[in-house]
């Protein structure tokens, strides 16, 4: 089974999951192996098979539009980390 | 002792009045007491308040209000990834922090409406990712019927809350066998609902296309019990199906002559234990003296299952755990902006799988990889789950071990992913396919003595008669009688 090689610092980047070096490397080499592994698809001709959207099927849900109570706002943010007047606060995103 | 009974062991002698909901509820909690500290199946639990939900169960009874409540004053613990409002949520993982649900999730509030008393916070690997429960960052649970083993995972909270009688049932959450394998390793009753049976209206979503809720118990009625408590359409969850709800411990008539049962030839597979494998053929033997049928069976693309799991979930996950970045709840690890924020907060907030599997689902869903990787894999899944739609033309249900081996050591596997994944082996294609699965206790190995499970697979809405084949089965043998030497 081969290894399949992947620059995990550009995935965790994209991933938003800061990695210390120690992590890169031990990730690299133990996903490189699964991804070897996960190779074995390719033996499949699904040239002419739809892919799966949902297990058991089901069209159109939809429901009326209506106005209906929601969480109260104080419930909303009471988890948060960082909040003031009503609003999660965040680092500066606009100059 | 009243922690040892069965939910309708327990029901019957509360509506006597023989006993109260307090005296259940403490029961379970002085269990706890006496057994936690050596296994840690539940990261936390607030006996005042399982006492006083107890109290208000007796007194609701005393009113006349336990028509219509067949759960009034049973305890029932749950694991730590569905929401109880007011109870801390941490799904094993640091980066919820001190998280406390503002609201219920469908399944408990259907738990609580029948009367339950909902309690604890049940230990999992972080997000459900995980098949030993040594993936928690609230400490590793260990198995009631040996401690130096694993108790499975992810739900092992659950199986071995179950399995040691620290409470009369739990639930957990089933996205490539996470109640399935536990249950069998710790020796109880695990049912995987078909996709779409139970809200996940609640439940933190790890891979949406293949999550389901499901009831740990001490035997086949239990959870014959619980699905029908918990099943039903929910406006809530798109993805909930209408169709109606049978009542499931009608069908637990013990006749089954007649009905078919598929024996896959590609689940006897090299790494399957011996002991596993006289088990299942002694179970085999005893579905046909009870009168069913067996028929060999091909699930030709079963070798397939594992790797298409892993594209499916993680690609899943890593979208599903998008939301947790220290803005609206949880952990906070500050930075100068908001992508550094982001990826501090990640970077702390999350274990080694966790991150393993967020990685690789990002890159299988990156561009250039999509169509190779993604898209690849729900083709396949159409190949897995035509295959058992086929099989089903022919047969009533599908029997295989529910795991290759016992239950493993603990930090046998831990460092090796690929082995840990193998392991799901049996469990993983039922999730693929949205069918419904169930694990029943079938025997134990000699030296040491540890449970085995034997799995049974139906089609979409089989609950009905997987129950009933259970049943029947357990009703003919030992197995589910047995306690674990605490």
């Amino acid at each position: 089974m081969a290894s399949v090689e992947i620059r995990v610092k550009d995935v965790a980047l994209l991933a938003r999951i800061a990695l210390t070096p120690d992590e890169e490397a031990k990730l690299g080499a133990q996903l490189g192996q699964v991804l070897g592994y996960i190779e074995k698809l390719r033996e499949l001709d699904v040239s002419q098979v739809e892919p799966t959207a949902h297990a058991v099927p089901l069209v159109n849900i939809t429901r009326a539009d209506e106005i209906r109570p929601s969480l109260p706002h104080e419930d909303a943010l009471r988890n948060a980390p960082k909040q003031a007047g009503g609003l999660f606060i965040v680092p500066q995103i606009v100059e | 002792m009243l922690n040892q009974l069965t939910i309708s062991e327990l029901a019957a002698r509360l509506a006597r009045r023989e006993v109260s909901a307090r005296e259940a509820t403490q029961a379970c909690l002085d269990q706890i007491a006496r057994v936690d500290g050596q296994l840690h199946a539940f990261i936390s639990h607030d006996p005042a308040d399982a006492l006083a939900q107890a109290d208000a169960a007796d007194q609701l009874r005393a009113g006349g209000g336990a028509a219509g409540r067949p759960l009034l004053g049973v305890p029932v613990a749950v694991k730590d990834v569905l929401a109880v409002k007011n109870q801390p949520l941490n799904c094993g993982s640091k980066i919820l922090g001190k998280y406390v649900s503002p609201y219920d999730a469908t399944a408990v509030e259907k738990l609580k409406a029948a009367g339950a008393i909902v309690f604890g916070r049940l230990n999992m690997d972080e997000f459900a990712m995980g098949s030993s429960t040594e993936n928690s960052a609230f400490g590793v649970t260990r198995n009631p019927w040996d401690p130096t083993r694993i108790p499975g995972g992810s739900s092992g909270g659950s199986a071995a809350a179950v399995a040691a009688d620290e409470c009369l049932a739990a639930l957990g959450s089933d996205t490539g066998g996470s109640i399935r394998q536990p249950a069998a390793l710790c020796g109880c009753v695990g049912l995987k609902p078909t996709y779409g049976r139970i809200s996940r209206y609640g439940l933190v979503a790890f891979a949406s296309s293949l999550d389901q809720i499901g009831p740990f118990t001490k035997d086949v009625y239990d959870a014959a019990t619980l699905l029908g408590v918990l099943s039903g359409h929910d406006p809530r969850d798109a993805t909930s199906l209408p169709q109606p709800v049978p009542d499931y411990a009608a069908a637990l008539t013990g006749n089954i002559q007649g009905l078919k049962l598929g024996l896959p030839k590609e689940y006897l597979i090299g790494g399957l234990d011996p002991e596993v494998k006289a088990a299942v053929d002694a179970a085999v033997k005893k579905f046909t003296e009870l009168g069913a049928e067996i028929v060999e069976i091909s699930l030709p693309h079963t070798d397939y299952a594992v790797a298409t799991y892993y594209i499916i979930a993680t690609a899943e996950a890593s979208a599903n755990l998008a939301r947790f970045d220290g803005i609206r709840y949880g952990a906070r690890v500050e930075g100068d902006n908001p992508i550094e924020l982001y990826a501090r907060t990640r970077g702390a907030g999350f274990g080694p799988e966790v991150k393993r599997r967020i990685i690789l689902g990002t890159y299988v869903l990156s561009s250039g990889y999509y169509d190779a990787y993604y898209l690849r894999a729900q083709k396949v899944r159409t190949l897995i789950r035509n295959d058992f739609l086929a099989a089903f033309q022919t047969v009533d249900a599908i029997v295989t071990p529910t795991t290759p081996t016992a239950a493993f050591k603990v930090g046998e596997k831990s460092d090796d992913p690929l082995q840990m994944y193998l392991s799901d082996i049996f469990t993983i294609s039922c999730n693929l396919a949205g069918i419904c699965g169930l694990s029943v206790p079938c025997g134990f190995t000699r030296s040491p003595k540890l449970p085995l499970g034997l799995q049974l697979l139906g089609p979409p809405f089989g609950e009905a008669t997987l129950l009933r084949l259970a049943h029947a089965y357990e009703q003919g043998t030992p197995w589910h009688k047995e306690k674990a030497p605490l």
